[in-house]
């Protein structure tokens, strides 16, 4: 019978979540790197048990650790980020220029092909590649040769949070920064274009029309569709029928189309997800309920998802890569939230149940569908 | 031999459990502990003083005989119970938050 592991980060450690196929039962293993930040965690696609976590402190900084044998043993790899050439400055809060300085990596994107291949998206936004395992990294610089000095930093820190590989075309990948926006590549991340056109972020630019400076909260894909994107944007639900040229809104019905994360369904391209939020300044969920929506046309009209959720006095977010799939028959979704719990769906969102309750505030799930 | 108090955290990334004891040139300096401190545990890199400036990270701190040499300059030499093992060089992660 298949089984199902979520790599969970929290703001103090990892926790790895198995159960079998039914995902009735979990156990909960960890914290692995007590302490430790865990912005993200994810295995390679091509060798499950090859799995990538980023780890980091204010005090002691950014790590990056690799088990070859699905998390019960660690190893510390490289940990050198350093920007290629001279590292140049980017758009700071006062309006200044502000030199571009390495923070940590929010996201690790293992390739889809090769174990030992890996994106990383860092804060200052930059995107890294490794081809030796982690070992070392060296920056794709050309991203931020797309008008980066115009880049700057939201209330999270101008943080590269979003990585998409395309499954059809190996030299097409996007990616998304807070505050910058979405990017495409279709040369192997050697140059990029924006891809904000239909993007209008008003109040928050002074050109709502901008080519760069959308704060983008999180962008995903179906593989079996790689030119249609979803977009949660700081504000607005969005899409696109032609990889990033377009874009045009599909908040519908929600109560807010505020949010973080956006995620598909494993078999139904036109199945989406995501958490509305009340609004920037108040990060908790409308009225003091929890409620997942999903759309089952692609955006506009949305269902609210309550079953198991608690309804009243929940005060908790959900953050951008706190919301994953897994690919069994029935779809199954997880998400984490601020306050410690890791909710999952067995049957697409219809049922909910709480897996476990006092995690550390989550940054991060991921899941994966084993054999 | 020269003794050194890692925190916790790095005490686990280095997998020891103890004070660690290295072997240090005379005369004995910040600079020359941590770089032997990195040599004998590599994954200690970065943690305690960036890499590309060697300066001490900013939630870091150095402390010798109950003293603060946090802002001793690194090529300053340490007391001579921290230099002949009577007492370790420490390195504390600073007070950060609220």
């Amino acid at each position: 019978m298949s089984r199902v592991r979520l790599l969970v980060g929290t703001r103090k450690g990892a926790f790895v979540l198995t159960s079998d196929g039914t995902r009735d039962d979990w156990h909960v293993s960890g914290p692995h790197f007590a302490g430790w930040e865990i912005y993200h965690a994810k295995g390679s696609p091509v060798d499950p048990n090859r799995i990538y976590v980023s780890q980091s402190t204010g005090w002691f900084g950014q790590l990056i650790q690799r088990s070859n044998d699905g998390g019960l043993t660690w190893e510390a790899v490289g940990k050198d980020f350093n920007y290629d050439g001279t590292p140049g400055t980017h758009q700071w809060y006062d309006g200044t220029q502000h030199p571009w300085e390495f923070k940590r990596v929010w996201h690790l994107e293992p390739s889809l092909t090769d174990p030992d291949t890996v994106y990383a998206g860092v804060e200052d936004a930059a995107l890294f590649r490794t081809t030796d395992g982690g070992q070392t990294w060296e920056e794709l610089p050309g991203l931020r040769n797309t008008k980066g000095h115009l880049w700057a930093p939201g209330a999270g820190g101008m943080c590269l949070h979003t990585i998409l590989l395309d499954p059809s075309n190996s030299d097409r990948m996007f990616v998304a920064i807070s505050a910058a926006g979405a990017f495409r590549s279709d040369d192997q991340g050697k140059s990029w274009k924006p891809i904000t056109k239909g993007l209008k972020s008003i109040y928050e630019l002074p050109d709502p029309t901008a080519e760069v400076g959308h704060c983008v909260h999180r962008i995903a894909m179906h593989p079996s569709r790689p030119d249609v994107l979803y977009m949660q944007k700081h504000w607005d639900v969005m899409r696109s029928d032609n990889a990033g040229d377009l874009w045009n809104e599909v908040s519908g019905d929600l109560p807010s189309d505020f949010g973080f994360p956006i995620d598909v369904h494993a078999h139904e391209p036109e199945t989406i997800y995501v958490v509305p939020i009340k609004s920037d300044s108040e990060h908790f969920p409308p009225d003091g309920k929890l409620r997942v929506y999903r759309s089952k046309t692609g955006g506009h009209e949305w269902e609210a998802l309550t079953k198991g959720l608690p309804q009243e006095n929940c005060y908790v977010n959900v953050l951008r890569d706190a919301m994953a799939v897994d690919s069994l028959d029935s779809c199954g979704i997880y998400f984490g939230t601020t306050g410690g719990q890791v909710y999952a769906s067995a049957d697409a969102g219809d049922n909910w149940k709480v897996i476990v309750r006092d995690l550390p505030a989550v940054l991060s799930v991921e899941a994966q569908t084993l054999p | 031999m020269i003794r050194v108090a890692l925190p916790a955290h790095l005490r686990t990334l280095a997998r020891v459990t103890d004070d660690v004891q290295l072997e240090v040139t005379s005369p004995v300096t910040q600079r020359g502990i941590l770089d032997a401190l990195e040599a004998t545990y590599p994954v200690l890199r970065g943690t305690i003083r960036d890499q590309a400036t060697s300066r001490r990270r900013p939630l870091v701190r150095f402390f010798c005989c109950g003293e603060d040499f946090s802002h001793e300059a690194p090529d300053t030499p340490l007391p001579d119970a921290v230099a002949n093992g009577l007492e370790p060089f420490f390195i504390v992660g600073a007070m950060a938050g609220g």
